[in-house]
């Protein structure tokens, strides 16, 4: 068994006890053991791969549009100093602000389409990319800045050629965490504000419904896994792309 | 003629919170076309201020740089840096023929591959060319840094103490890279270094400056020919005495006739 797999297997574990010997009624935490098949035969129902797919299609772009907004943002305020200090105190002001607690007001001005869950889910987003841009050009190296200057690089120049690539593996990493972010405020807003089809309404429905939590579990632990594998992707990325920020040592 | 770089009473004061500090003051010295000087000085001497001064990088303070002729503004189209830190001044994340096209932007893309394998040719290191400059040896690195200075082909080739950051070995093997491929190409270089051995082994002339705020104490020239050999040249009587010249002038805090 792989040893990342240790984890997951134990918390099964723990969960099939409690249930099992009722610590927690089992017909409030159904067991995996019922669970999981529960998932499998859901994932045969058209209806609810369509939740499935309006889910994950919400997040990507929300993700999408968070990058767009987020990177060219940080790399102004990471390279001008002056319209980093006007804007940072709003966007302190603005990060601790949980997206859920903005559904209201989205559902006022979006409606109950999929509008209110993409512009909640870009709104977390935006922070962990938008961070990383800027720390990553605070690590930009000088003499990186200085090399291509002195080769007649402009301005503009540096930015694109030098402080992008140098911050991408950063910025990566941002998206990584945002990734996981969009997923989790798209299902809640699903569930919360009731509008659009989505694993969250799924939940929602089959709670409100009574006798299938196996249903709401199973809806859960799907929101689960595809959170691991959006970030086990985007880790093979990483390490596809930017084999040059982990170096393996001198081969010479 | 106008010499290849002629400066005038070059001064430069950095203002910082608890007082100016003046790391060169009124230095003037020229190099002609052709020429390879070698700039020695003692460490904190200001060295680092004078070539970002040349190479545009700062607006210096007081006096003047000229190149061919013309006053520099900005940072000069043909001019090109070696750095001391070659680990820090190649882009980790391109390939070394990209780190070496990297200047050639404005190029053909065939004339920029062209360049490009010429100068990794001229440095040996043609083989290396897809490789990333972490996987070299320290070295190699300071050869890709050269060879893309080489592909820009320079009027003028700066390098901020290229070689301390070497072991010996290399050091030596990268000395006399430098003639080489200088006589070759017929680059207009001024090194500089604060080592005094290295100054008189490569220089056709050594300039020497004094401690911090740098100024000129003198210019030696150095008539060892062309044709220099690590070994040999470095016991040969002239070498020994025009290093124990330079290194009395080193002492010497005002400016004194050579």
């Amino acid at each position: 068994m792989p040893s990342g797999l240790v984890g997951m297997v134990g918390l099964f574990a723990v969960w099939e006890a409690a249930s099992r010997s009722e610590v927690v009624p089992s017909n409030y935490l159904v067991p995996p053991s019922i669970v999981l098949p529960t998932m499998v035969s859901m994932l045969g129902d058209i209806e609810f791969l369509r939740a499935v797919i309006a889910t994950v299609l919400a997040a990507v772009i929300a993700l999408a549009i968070a990058v767009a907004v987020a990177v060219p943002a940080g790399l102004v305020l990471g390279s001008v100093p002056a319209v980093r200090r006007a804007a940072m105190t709003l966007v302190e002001f603005l990060r601790p602000i949980p997206s859920v607690a903005l559904i209201p007001l989205a559902m006022m001005t979006f409606g109950t389409g999929p509008e209110t869950k993409i512009t909640l889910a870009v709104y977390a987003a935006v922070w962990p990319i938008l961070f990383n841009t800027i720390y990553a050009l605070d690590e930009l190296d000088p003499l990186h800045v200085d090399t291509a200057r002195a080769f007649g690089t402009s301005r503009v120049g540096v930015l694109t050629r030098v402080a992008l690539p140098s911050a991408a593996p950063f910025v990566l990493t941002g998206v990584r965490l945002s990734a996981a972010m969009a997923l989790a405020v798209v299902v809640s807003t699903e569930l919360l504000s009731g509008g659009t089809p989505g694993i969250g309404r799924y939940i929602m429905v089959a709670n409100s419904s009574g006798s299938y939590m196996d249903e709401v579990l199973a809806g859960t632990v799907l929101a689960g896994l595809i959170g691991y594998a959006a970030n086990a992707g985007l880790e093979r990325l990483h390490r596809r792309l930017f084999s040059w920020s982990t170096p393996k040592g001198v081969d010479q | 003629m106008s010499p290849m770089l002629e400066v005038t009473g070059l001064g430069h004061t950095y203002e910082a919170k608890d007082g100016a500090h003046t790391a060169i003051s009124g230095l003037s010295f020229t190099v002609e076309n052709g020429e390879l000087l070698c700039v020695v000085g003692p460490s904190g001497c200001g060295k680092s201020t004078l070539l970002r001064a040349i190479s545009g990088l700062i607006r210096p303070s007081e006096g003047t740089v000229s190149l061919h002729g013309t006053p520099v503004e900005g940072v000069p189209a043909d001019l090109a840096v070696v750095f001391q830190d070659y680990s820090r001044s190649l882009f980790p994340w391109l390939s070394v023929q990209r780190n070496v096209e990297f200047p050639l932007r404005d190029l053909p893309r065939a004339e920029r591959h062209e360049r490009a394998e010429e100068a990794l040719a001229a440095v040996g290191l043609s083989a290396a060319a897809r490789k990333h400059p972490w996987q070299l040896s320290g070295g190699m690195q300071q050869r890709v840094a050269i060879a893309r200075a080489l592909a820009y082909r320079p009027a003028l080739l700066l390098m901020d103490e290229p070689f301390a950051s070497v072991d010996a070995q290399t050091r030596f093997e990268l000395e006399d890279l430098l003639l080489r491929v200088r006589r070759e190409q017929e680059t207009t270089v001024m090194l500089v270094t604060h080592d005094i051995d290295e100054s008189v082994y490569l220089g056709d002339r050594v300039l020497v400056l004094s401690k911090s705020p740098a100024t000129a104490v003198a210019a030696l020239d150095v008539p060892l020919g062309a044709e220099r050999e690590q070994i040999a040249t470095r016991a040969s009587e002239e070498f020994v005495d025009l290093r124990a010249r330079v290194a009395g002038l080193l002492q010497a805090r005002e400016p004194v006739e050579a």
